[in-house]
């Protein structure tokens, strides 16, 4: 009998482990599959990484997230595909002097709730995103605002002395006043981002609630999170603005690669897709016909300098003649279409393509493939110190192939040594960004906040830029940046920092590599697919086929 | 017997701390700050940082962080919130774990009646045709990488057979779950069945099998009872501590077939420094492994009436 004696413990056991589990299953259906005409309607899917964060406004600052925030909420402003700026919720967006700005809101707009739109909805939420005890990532794009450093003062520990932003004024519910420490001429291309969005007031009770289910005033209106699986949104019936959706909603699927994504494009179980991977490359524009998109993407991949590095510092400042060789020492348009598969195209300059003020071929001769010319420069400039370089890269990126590439590149054309500096994560490479222990140069990529090339080049490049890290500070530079900054009108600015991105030749502050594409493509279910030049699919011009 | 499991049970806290506070401890120790991670490469200045490391309870020393940790988790079964997001690492757990259960479940079914199956099967036949088949089966799974057996999968029945789909929906049923299932279980359904095939084999000359055949039992009984009992050890040791890894290392499968479970929530954490979400599914995994490891000891006693436990 003593085995049926233990048999009971062990089932005992068994109940209890047993008891701590559960498991569910179900599954929803999707529509009908007859084809012809548009349903104006219909829902598509497409795909998306689970947002990082809880969907703030203030705290949106990766593509996932953002994917889904554009949709919800309705700017200002918004910008079109040469960079200039359409009006949304504005009526008229007005200035004088570029400090003193005149908002005029369309009326009659609502939130998704049925609560009307009107400036103190923007006014509050941009207080709200810029006050330092919400740790908002984005609250930095306030800090042209008179008044944001009483309310984010920026040393450690500080305390807040102001509860609201004092250069925002609310004339009446349609217009409001902005007014700025200094001129920014580009100011209204901020507006279009998502800081800049307005919030409903059931926000302010219970924000982390309202992050989770946001309430905006966009073309659609959220519906449900399923976290990690999927998003999903409806069209708003009472939207009023210029870009109403023609479909019935989307659904944003989760992926955990983008091989999966792209199978499901195939097999009919995806509608749009937004980047198609490495391994089905080769082979998207033969899967998909005319349904393959290449399209334009303003980022640039770049290799910046670290010049508090040893090697570039002691025992004198490194001769630019010498970077100006390495940029000349590497093959763009090989490994772009070899190592990158077309995947990206070969940069001209620092301001990538669909930027207002993109120049061709701002750069010169510096990133045209030249070894004898780069061998010569090198030399000029004294050489390379220890005639040995390290670019530095995370492992997590699929950024080692190129960064092979590119060293083979250097050291055929110059023979200096050049090897990938490798770190495991992102994280532990943007550390050693942060505590400056970059051994001689790093990569750097950088997209889009504004379609203006400022922010390519003063975000970048100026002394005290958060983007500027590594230590690169030219006085007579920071002094052309800020001129550029205080121009009296846009066109003005975008022109003095046309010629600052001509200037950086005589710097090199970093070796621009590629601009980013577009390689992406959509199902037979829908039609007018396009992209923007952040690189998302643009959702409210899908049509959905019934 | 009642004291030897309460004595295993009391056993399990010592170990339970322990790896709680080394999980802790490596995370912490790892280069890479989580909070700066979170601002990407354009950053934050301090005040933010700052701001935002006070809410997360991060500006605290190490020691004191793994504290209250452990208090919220064992007085409030609270596991924290996630850094990056805010979520709460127990809604992240419960949403990973129900679909990883389902597939290691089916797994663990898969290996458990085919290798068992083909074990017996071998066994019983050593060194003829079908116990050969079955050597040279299971000698070409376990030389196949996971990935590859995932991909033949499916590129024969998704995409050329038309069979299944290519990925796991959001909802999913049992049925989509087989083919990533097998991918899963099948290695250690090899193992299982060699395991098997040995044991038995060998045990087939054993003493108690003469004397079973000896006395005029039926081949049914001799085989099923005295054979198949004492053979099983080993299996059910192998058995119980793969419970363990199907749930836990099921990374390369659930990302193959695009499955939100355990090991993708694993990946995720450790490359976001996410301490908390860390802890909390190792915790989880420890206990499984306990209990586990507590079930086979016990079913030795069933499986060999000469293991007692005092």
């Amino acid at each position: 009998m003593r085995g049926a004696k233990s048999a009971k413990w062990v089932t005992g056991a068994i109940i209890v482990a047993l008891a701590a589990t559960a498991c569910g299953g179900g599954k929803s259906d999707g529509g009908s599959d007859a084809k012809g005409t548009v349903d104006p309607n219909g829902i598509f899917t497409t795909d998306l990484g689970e947002p990082e964060k809880l969907l703030y406004t203030g705290d949106t600052m990766e593509s996932n997230g953002a994917g889904v925030m554009k949709a919800i909420y309705s700017n200002l402003v918004a910008y079109k595909a040469d960079g200039s700026l359409e009006m949304v919720n504005a009526e008229s967006l007005t200035t004088t002097d570029s400090k003193t700005w005149t908002v005029k809101l369309k009326p009659g707009w609502t939130f998704h709730d049925g609560t009307p739109v009107t400036s103190k909805s923007y006014v509050d939420a941009w207080n709200w995103n810029a006050h330092i005890d919400n740790a908002m990532g984005l609250s930095s794009w306030f800090s042209d605002i008179v008044g944001y450093d009483k309310v984010h003062p920026e040393a450690e520990g500080a305390k807040a002395t102001a509860k609201t932003l004092a250069g925002l004024k609310v004339v009446d519910d349609n217009s409001f006043t902005i007014e700025l420490t200094k001129a920014v001429p580009y100011f209204g291309h901020k507006l279009a981002y998502t800081p800049f969005a307005p919030l409903a007031a059931s926000f302010y009770a219970n924000p982390k609630a309202a992050a989770e289910k946001p309430v905006g005033n966009g073309p659609y209106k959220f519906k449900s999170w399923d976290h990690k699986k999927q998003i999903e949104i409806v069209r708003f019936d009472g939207y009023k603005g210029p870009n109403k959706a023609k479909n019935g909603g989307v659904i944003f699927k989760n992926y955990t690669t983008l091989e999966t994504a792209y199978e499901d494009l195939k097999s009919g179980n995806l509608d749009v897709i937004r980047q198609i991977g490495p391994k089905d490359l080769p082979v998207y524009h033969q899967d998909l016909g005319n349904r393959a998109v290449d399209a334009d993407h303003a980022a640039i991949q770049s290799i910046a300098v670290a010049f508090y590095a040893d090697q570039w510092k002691k025992p004198k400042p490194v001769d630019v003649r010498v970077i100006q060789g390495l940029s000349m020492a590497i093959d763009r348009a090989t490994i772009t279409k070899t190592v990158l598969q077309g995947t990206r195209e070969p940069a001209t300059g620092w301001v990538p393509k669909g930027i207002l003020g993109y120049q061709e071929n701002a750069a010169g001769d510096v990133t045209k493939f030249d070894p004898a010319k780069a061998k010569e420069l090198i030399k000029a400039g004294g050489g390379v110190p220890g005639n040995k370089i390290f670019i530095q890269f995370n492992a997590d990126g699929g950024h080692k192939e190129w960064v092979d590439a590119v060293c083979n590149s250097i050291t055929q054309a110059t023979s200096v040594a050049c090897v990938g500096d490798s770190k495991t994560d992102f994280q532990a490479d943007l550390t050693a960004r942060k505590s400056k222990q970059v051994k001689s140069l790093y990569r750097s990529a950088w997209s889009l906040d504004y379609p203006v090339n400022s922010n390519f080049i003063k975000d970048l490049f100026h002394t005290s830029a958060a983007g500027n890290q590594g230590d690169f500070s030219v006085k007579e530079l920071d002094a052309k940046i800020e001129a550029a900054d205080s121009a009296a009108t846009l066109d003005q600015s975008v022109k003095q920092y046309q010629a600052v991105e001509k200037e950086l030749v005589k710097y090199m502050p970093s070796i621009p590599l590629w601009y980013y594409k577009v390689n992406a493509g959509y199902s037979e279910k829908v039609s007018g697919v396009t992209y923007g030049q952040d690189g998302d699919p643009i959702l409210d011009t899908v049509e959905v086929k019934k | 017997m009642g004291r030897y499991v309460a004595r295993r049970l009391l056993q399990m806290i010592p170990v339970f701390l322990g790896t709680t506070l080394l999980i802790f401890l490596m995370v912490h120790s790892l280069p890479g700050d989580p909070v700066l991670a979170m601002f990407g490469d354009k950053g934050a200045d301090p005040a933010t940082l700052a701001a935002k490391r006070h809410e997360l309870g991060l500006d605290k020393p190490t020691w004191q962080q793994y504290l209250f940790y452990m208090r919220d988790m064992l007085l409030h079964l609270d596991f924290g919130t996630q850094i990056r997001n805010g979520l709460p690492v127990t809604d992240v757990l419960g949403d990973a774990f129900p679909i990883t259960l389902q597939l290691a479940t089916l797994a663990f079914a898969i290996e458990l009646i085919f290798g068992i199956g083909l074990g017996v099967i071998g066994g019983l036949r050593a060194g003829r045709l079908a116990d050969n088949l079955i050597l040279i089966f299971t000698l070409l799974i376990i030389s196949i990488p996971v990935f590859v057996l995932g991909f033949i999968i499916k590129m024969v029945f998704a995409f050329n057979l038309g069979w299944i789909d290519p990925n796991v929906s959001t909802q999913p049923e049992w049925g989509e779950l087989i083919a990533p299932a097998i991918v899963l279980g099948f290695l250690s359904l090899a193992y299982v069945a060699r395991l098997t095939r040995t044991s038995m084999a060998e045990n087939l000359r054993a003493d108690y099998m003469r004397t079973a055949v000896a006395k005029g039992l039926p081949r049914r009984r001799v085989i099923g009872v005295h054979l198949m009992r004492n053979s099983m050890i080993p299996v059910i040791t192998f058995l119980g501590t793969d419970i363990g890894a199907l749930m836990g290392g099921a990374i390369v499968t659930e990302s193959i077939f695009n499955i939100k479970g355990v090991g993708g929530v694993i990946a995720e954490s450790i490359s976001r420094r996410e301490g908390a979400t860390l802890v909390g599914l190792v915790t989880i995994l420890v206990i499984v492994y306990l209990v586990t490891s507590l079930l086979i000891d016990l079913l030795y006693a069933v499986l060999d009436p000469r293991i007692r436990y005092a």
